[in-house]
């Protein structure tokens, strides 16, 4: 909250720094525009950024750094007590401390040494912010010195600031790639770590799948096993019985809609269709697993069939209903750039319109609709909040859709929700995890946007 | 002129060319059924999605409440006749309210019936009674008589949601407790009214507490630091690609990777908010600051890719009229071709911070699932957002949450209809068409 006052009041800072820098150019030609070389508010620009510009950054920096500088700095004086400790005992130590000097509440009792240490840690913070208020101050008073000193009529302000701006804008296009290299690498580093423990081999083959570690050394099945064969294959059952869905009544959707249907009736349905894909996921998941989930056990015991609470089914037809938006609007988009001449051409052959569009526009558009059925799939096996509500938590290894199975989303939100310790195998299998379905929906996009380029056929 | 004359020789056409067509023009009107019922099926989808929660969740909005009359002794609440506040929110109202619904039911006797029969009265009632007293000192000496909220359990049994003929064994309410609900009834001594506690308090274990402010809070200090950082980066971004970028790999590059961001699976920002946000930098978990960032990254593509739309849809005269009376590159992009492309930016980020709005898993990833009752203050606070909660709530065993995830829903959904709905209305009234 601080912080934030301090952000506020360097913020009003350059405003007043504006104000100054505009007047001052406006006194210093005399009241005459003709003798300025730059207009007069770019002089005031100039000012607010030699003032704000590099306090902000400042403040943005060392917010980014304090905490774990303090954290080293804490852990360092208690050197002599932590060094029998391991680096999980350490971290819980940590976040004692931590809570302590927040006021929270903490998992043991506090001794005189977390007490001492949590003292030193509220010390710490607050020499910290009066350090970063007294650097920003001096940075935003030198600012202003140095900025009003350059200030007269031959000042080259609006270079000068366009040339800041276009930096800015670089930078502000450059963050999309720093997210992607942010979560590469996230990925990456704890996945390498994931694979020192167990092995790459037994991670892609292996059909056993409980990553539940035991407590003690001696326990059944102490080490976890992290074989995540069951859990691909539950992911791809529940992505196919979504696609089964999906793909055809999303496709006929689209076709009717391209090629039958009115104007008119086309501004209310497309509309309508659009709302199943602004519906947040976590209503689909709420529906699947509070209605359809128990409506298909209800049906199964009925004609005789053992139908787990949690099917794959349920998941899997909600989540296809969830696609059918993604399948038919980009399918739409394609069949209705295919020309107009082909549909007459086939018409001046004799053909009726369903054989037009299954001989002619299906044919032109496929490349159109492969990319979106593609892009479907990944969507499908991204997707998060249907598959943790309605879907199981248990690795089963079948094709049997009525039986409860698990996906990779799933098994990654159970092994992070909830109390943690970061370095077990357990919370590392969640990034190997992460790491998969990234890979695989990014390769599934490339293709997709491949055989959209590849395969289109050029008109005209 | 002669051809006219002659009449058409009658050709005989073979009968198997009819029965093709026969069989084609029914292909035909097949294909065109399959068209129809795959719009239908959508459709009905959509009715039946939103039919079942609005049926689920409608009775949310409604509180069964029944009246009690409270003996207010200045014994118990104010000994000493000071009305200090302070003394007087430190009474013993639990112990208040239960003599006094042991006194409406002066039959029940016995410690197993009257720990029951505490059950049907909602457990905050204390809090009400103390809100009562705080609020209206005067009345202490006399009889008051209140509407309490009844507990989450006679509240569905007066909603009809519990059956009353099934088992006793398989309900949440006693035989008991229906037959005392029952005499209250017929005495007129319940009442059913409009929720507030729904729509103004924070989680809570009991269903009948139980109100989404705190997540509608929550939403709204994660949406702000969403805005306010994706949609500055967004359009500077857009800018900078579509008006100045010049045209090599690296800007390729740059066009590639926001494509592909624009399809990574939302849980993966999650796992990079984690790693990054919480384990590196050290933000504090459950805060809307991270989920904020978080979903700053997750809408950024989104932004970006609507404002270039926007802006390559100013035609080019703009520009070079800009440049030609001597304004440079930047003065032409903010003053002419940023302001015509306004509104289909806005628009591109109202929708973007609708996804933000609705996106769940991410925010799992981030520590945002832990079960917080106070309504956060601030962006560093822990909180929870409206689809965490209902997320959260759908995973409770009671009845009452069932409809209480359904009530949260619709509020949900009016938040995402009204932000669709200003971006299409903000499309229709400024969009251009050149």
């Amino acid at each position: 909250m601080n912080t934030l006052i301090l952000i506020v009041v360097l913020l009003g800072l350059s405003t007043l720094a504006y104000q100054y820098g505009r007047r001052k150019a406006l006194s210093a030609a005399a009241g005459s525009y003709h003798s300025l070389h730059s207009l007069p508010s770019y002089h005031g620009v100039y000012m607010a950024l030699w003032c704000g510009f590099p306090a902000l950054l400042i403040v943005l920096v060392w917010l980014m750094f304090q905490t774990s500088l303090i954290e080293t700095l804490v852990l360092s004086d208690l050197a002599g007590a932590t060094a029998a400790l391991s680096e999980g005992q350490i971290n819980l130590l940590l976040s004692d401390i931590r809570n302590l000097a927040s006021g929270d509440i903490t998992s043991k009792e506090p001794n005189p040494l977390t007490r001492a240490a949590a003292d030193r840690y509220i010390e710490l913070e607050r020499l910290g912010f009066t350090l970063m208020i007294a650097a920003t101050l001096v940075l935003t008073a030198s600012g202003f010195i140095l900025g009003q000193r350059a200030i007269a009529p031959t000042l080259r302000a609006r270079p000068k600031v366009e040339r800041i701006v276009s930096w800015l804008l670089l930078i502000a296009s450059i963050v999309a790639i720093i997210t992607t290299i942010g979560i590469v690498m996230s990925l990456l580093f704890e996945s390498i770590r994931f694979f020192e423990r167990v092995s790459v081999f037994e991670f892609i083959f292996g059909t056993t799948w409980s990553p539940q570690t035991a407590l003690r050394a001696d326990q059944v099945g102490a080490s976890g096993a992290f074989g995540a064969v069951p859990v691909f294959a539950g992911t791809l059952l529940i992505t196919l019985i979504a696609m089964v869905v999906a793909v055809p009544i999303g496709l006929m959707a689209a076709i009717y809609m391209a090629e039958y249907a009115s104007p008119a009736t086309r501004a209310v349905v497309k509309p309508l269709l659009e709302i199943l894909a602004g519906i947040p996921t976590v209503v689909y998941g709420f529906f699947a697993a509070l209605t359809i989930g128990p409506a298909l056990r209800g049906w199964g015991e009925y004609i005789g069939l053992d139908v787990a609470s949690e099917s794959a089914l349920a998941a899997g037809l909600v989540m296809g209903v969830m696609i059918i938006p993604f399948v038919s609007s980009l399918s739409d988009d394609v069949i209705n750039a295919v020309p107009q001449s082909l549909r007459d051409g086939s018409y001046a052959l004799g053909a009726t319109q369903s054989e037009t569009i299954r001989q002619v526009i299906l044919p032109a558009s496929l490349h159109g609709i492969v990319g979106a059925i593609l892009l479907a799939v990944s969507r499908a096996i991204g997707e998060t909040m249907i598959v943790v509500m309605a879907a199981g938590l248990s690795a089963n290894l079948t094709a049997n859709p009525l039986e409860a199975v698990t996906t990779v989303t799933v098994q990654i939100v159970t092994l992070l929700v909830g109390d943690q310790e970061f370095d077990s195998a357990k919370t590392l299998a969640a990034f190997a995890l992460g790491l998969v379905l990234f890979l695989v929906t990014l390769t599934l996009n490339i293709i997709a946007l491949h055989v959209v380029r590849k395969y289109r056929e050029e008109y005209d | 002129m002669t051809d006219l004359a002659t009449p058409p020789r009658a050709t005989s056409r073979p009968n198997l060319s009819t029965a093709r067509l026969k069989r084609r023009y029914r292909a035909e009107t097949r294909f065109r059924i399959y068209g129809i019922a795959a719009i239908a099926t959508a459709l009905l989808m959509l009715a039946f999605l939103l039919g079942s929660i609005i049926h689920k969740g409608a009775g949310a909005f409604m509180q069964t409440e029944m009246s009690l009359s409270v003996p207010l002794k200045v014994a118990e609440l104010d000994p000493e006749g000071t009305r200090d506040p302070v003394v007087l929110s430190k009474a013993n109202y639990r112990k208040i309210v239960r003599t006094a619904l042991r006194e409406r039911f002066p039959e029940v006797s016995g410690r197993k019936n009257t720990r029951e029969l505490a059950k049907i009265i909602s457990s905050g009632s204390d809090l009400t009674l103390r809100n009562f007293v705080l609020e209206n000192p005067e009345r202490i000496g006399s009889d008051a008589t209140l509407w309490f909220k009844t507990s989450a359990d006679i509240d569905q049994l007066s909603k009809g949601n519990i059956p009353r003929d099934v088992p006793e064994a398989d309900r949440r309410v006693s035989d008991k407790q229906i037959a005392w609900f029952d005499q209250l009834n017929s005495a007129g001594e319940t009442r059913l009214s409009f929720n507030t506690t729904f729509f103004t308090s924070g989680d809570s274990r009991e269903p009948e507490q139980a109100g989404v402010w705190g997540a509608v809070v929550g939403t709204a200090l994660t949406l702000i630091v969403t805005l306010i950082l994706s949609f500055p980066i967004g359009v500077m971004s857009a800018v900078y690609l579509e008006e100045f970028a010049p045209k090599n790999r690296w800007t390729d590059l740059i066009e590639v990777n926001i494509n592909n961001l624009a399809a990574v699976p939302s849980i993966v920002f999650g796992l990079l908010g984690l790693a990054v946000f919480l384990n590196f930098f050290g933000l504090p978990r459950s805060a809307p600051l991270v989920g904020g960032l978080v979903l700053a990254l997750m809408t950024l593509p989104t932004v970006i890719i609507a404002a270039r739309a926007a802006m390559s849809s100013v035609p080019p005269s703009i520009r070079e009229a800009a440049l030609g009376v001597g304004a440079s590159p930047l003065q032409t992009v903010t003053h002419h071709v940023l302001p015509l492309a306004m509104p289909g930016i806005l628009t591109g980020t109202i929708i973007g911070m609708a996804r933000a709005l609705g996106e769940t898993a991410p925010l799992l990833m981030i520590g945002m699932v832990a079960f917080i009752v106070d309504i956060p203050r601030g962006f560093t606070d822990a909180a929870t957002v409206l689809p965490v909660q209902v997320f959260l709530w759908a995973d409770a065993p009671e009845r009452a949450f069932v409809e209480r995830t359904s009530a949260a829903i619709m509020v949900l959904l009016a938040f995402l209809i009204l932000m669709n709905l200003a971006a299409v209305l903000l499309r229709r009234k400024f969009e251009r068409r050149w």
